[in-house]
């Protein structure tokens, strides 16, 4: 279980071009953090760095839990999840069926997914196609994967940017709710998170 | 339950669903397989002599109909990153959706081979070997053709990179298959041609994961 993430002195590039030097981390448990940084500036680059699909070419990435420091492939395993621009859904399969793969696959079980579900309102549209669904009603799709498969670090990119004014309110106390329990949350955003979070800004 | 059976369901209804099924693979084969008579004229000892190399012929190019997107849709919807992410290594996740691949298209495709291949004027009592080596075969391409799936991945013109990759890779199965049931036919000892086919197969089930899982992640990264 992730207690702390550290990002020290971190140097991410794309092509050939650096993105950022420098960028330190610390998010401890119930700790959120809003990254910030105009569209390019590296959010999502951090964001994926961290879930360990890119390398950095300076400094290190670190997971701490209750007992000390915990392989960083372990950790990546076993305690996070990344939603990020793209919902990871298949538009031919059953919004129930892709719930439930995504839920059991990120370690939850069948009635959590159902209840995760519920939470989000998304009972009456389990039925349906992906296909079918609206940019918002999918990412709600997505999110029930956090609340129906617990893991420590959330690792959001825009979550926020298709949801309705009532969905990112319930997905606010969804994020308090997540953070009271000692979770981590690290999310690139554009508006600000509508809990109390830390900002860092993201500039080359 | 379990987490592979959890993969191994999604993989099963994706590739059920990527390729149309078994129906269309066995439909191309058959239908690829009913034109040659057509091509060839009326003449059955002529057929019988070729029948064996053109099943296998055509068996290999049905078998490679859907592989090319077997990686391509969940790394454009973001679903190789939540299976990245989940409990298993990507090596494992590869050789499920290539077995997934295999159980769909190329177990049904081995059934229709023996079935063609005699229709075709092959002896009847080479059916069974045939079975066995369009079974082995069928590994050997999934496999491979996933390598070149996840090697095709975030390139433009992927399909003609697994062409390009995959087809040399290819050629070994159609020869050992090709042998073993030429070899039969004509009263010759096969056994070491199968042998060889397995072996080429199995080969390919341990060691493509590998390359899979690291083209995935090179896409990914």
């Amino acid at each position: 279980m992730i207690t702390v993430l550290s990002v020290e002195d971190l140097a991410l590039q794309r092509g050939e071009r650096v993105l950022f030097r420098h960028l330190g981390l610390r998010v401890a448990a119930g700790e959120a953090v809003a990254l910030t940084g105009s569209n390019g500036a590296g959010k999502t680059s951090l964001l994926r760095a961290i879930a360990g699909f890119i390398r950095p070419i300076e400094g290190r990435i670190a997971f701490e839990g209750a007992a000390g420091a915990l392989p960083a492939d372990d950790a990546r395993r076993a305690g996070c999840h990344l939603v990020g621009h793209q919902d990871g859904l298949k538009p031919g399969r059953r919004a129930r069926d892709e719930l439930l793969f995504q839920a059991r696959w990120h370690g939850g079980t069948a009635p959590g997914a159902l209840a995760a579900a519920e939470r989000l309102g998304l009972t009456r549209l389990l039925g349906l196609e992906v296909r079918v669904l609206s940019a918002g009603q999918r990412r709600r799709l997505a999110l029930a994967r956090l609340i129906a498969s617990p893991r420590p670090l959330w690792l959001l990119d825009e979550p926020l940017a298709p949801l309705d004014a009532a969905s990112r309110t319930l997905f606010g106390i969804l994020m308090a709710e997540h953070l009271a329990r000692g979770g981590l949350i690290v999310a690139a955003v554009h508006d600000p998170l509508p809990i109390a979070a830390r900002t860092v800004g993201i500039a080359a | 339950m379990n987490v592979v059976a959890v993969l191994a369901r999604r993989e099963l209804s994706l590739a059920w669903a990527r390729g149309g099924g078994a129906l269309l693979a066995v439909g191309f084969f058959v239908a690829a397989a009913l034109m040659l008579p057509l091509a060839l004229g009326p003449a059955p000892e002529r057929l019988a002599g070729v029948s064996g190399g053109v099943t296998w012929v055509v068996l290999s190019l049905a078998s490679l109909l859907s592989l090319d997107r077997m990686f391509e849709r969940d790394f454009e919807d973001g679903a190789l990153d939540l299976l990245a992410l989940g409990p298993l290594p990507l090596e494992i996740v590869a050789s499920v959706k290539c077995l997934a691949q295999w159980t769909v298209s190329g177990a049904p495709l081995a059934i229709a081979a023996p079935v063609v291949a005699v229709g075709l004027g092959a002896p009847v009592a080479s059916a069974p070997m045939i079975l066995v080596a369009a079974a082995l075969g069928g590994l050997a391409f999934a496999f491979l053709g996933g390598t070149g799936a996840a090697l095709a991945l975030a390139s433009r013109r992927g399909g003609l990179l697994i062409a390009v990759v995959v087809l040399p890779l290819l050629t070994p199965p159609v020869i050992f298959g090709g042998a073993a049931i030429a070899n039969f036919t004509a009263g010759l000892p096969w056994g070491g041609a199968l042998s060889l086919l397995a072996a080429y197969a199995l080969g390919c089930v341990a060691l493509t994961p590998f390359a899979m899982a690291g083209a995935c992640r090179n896409a990914q990264s």
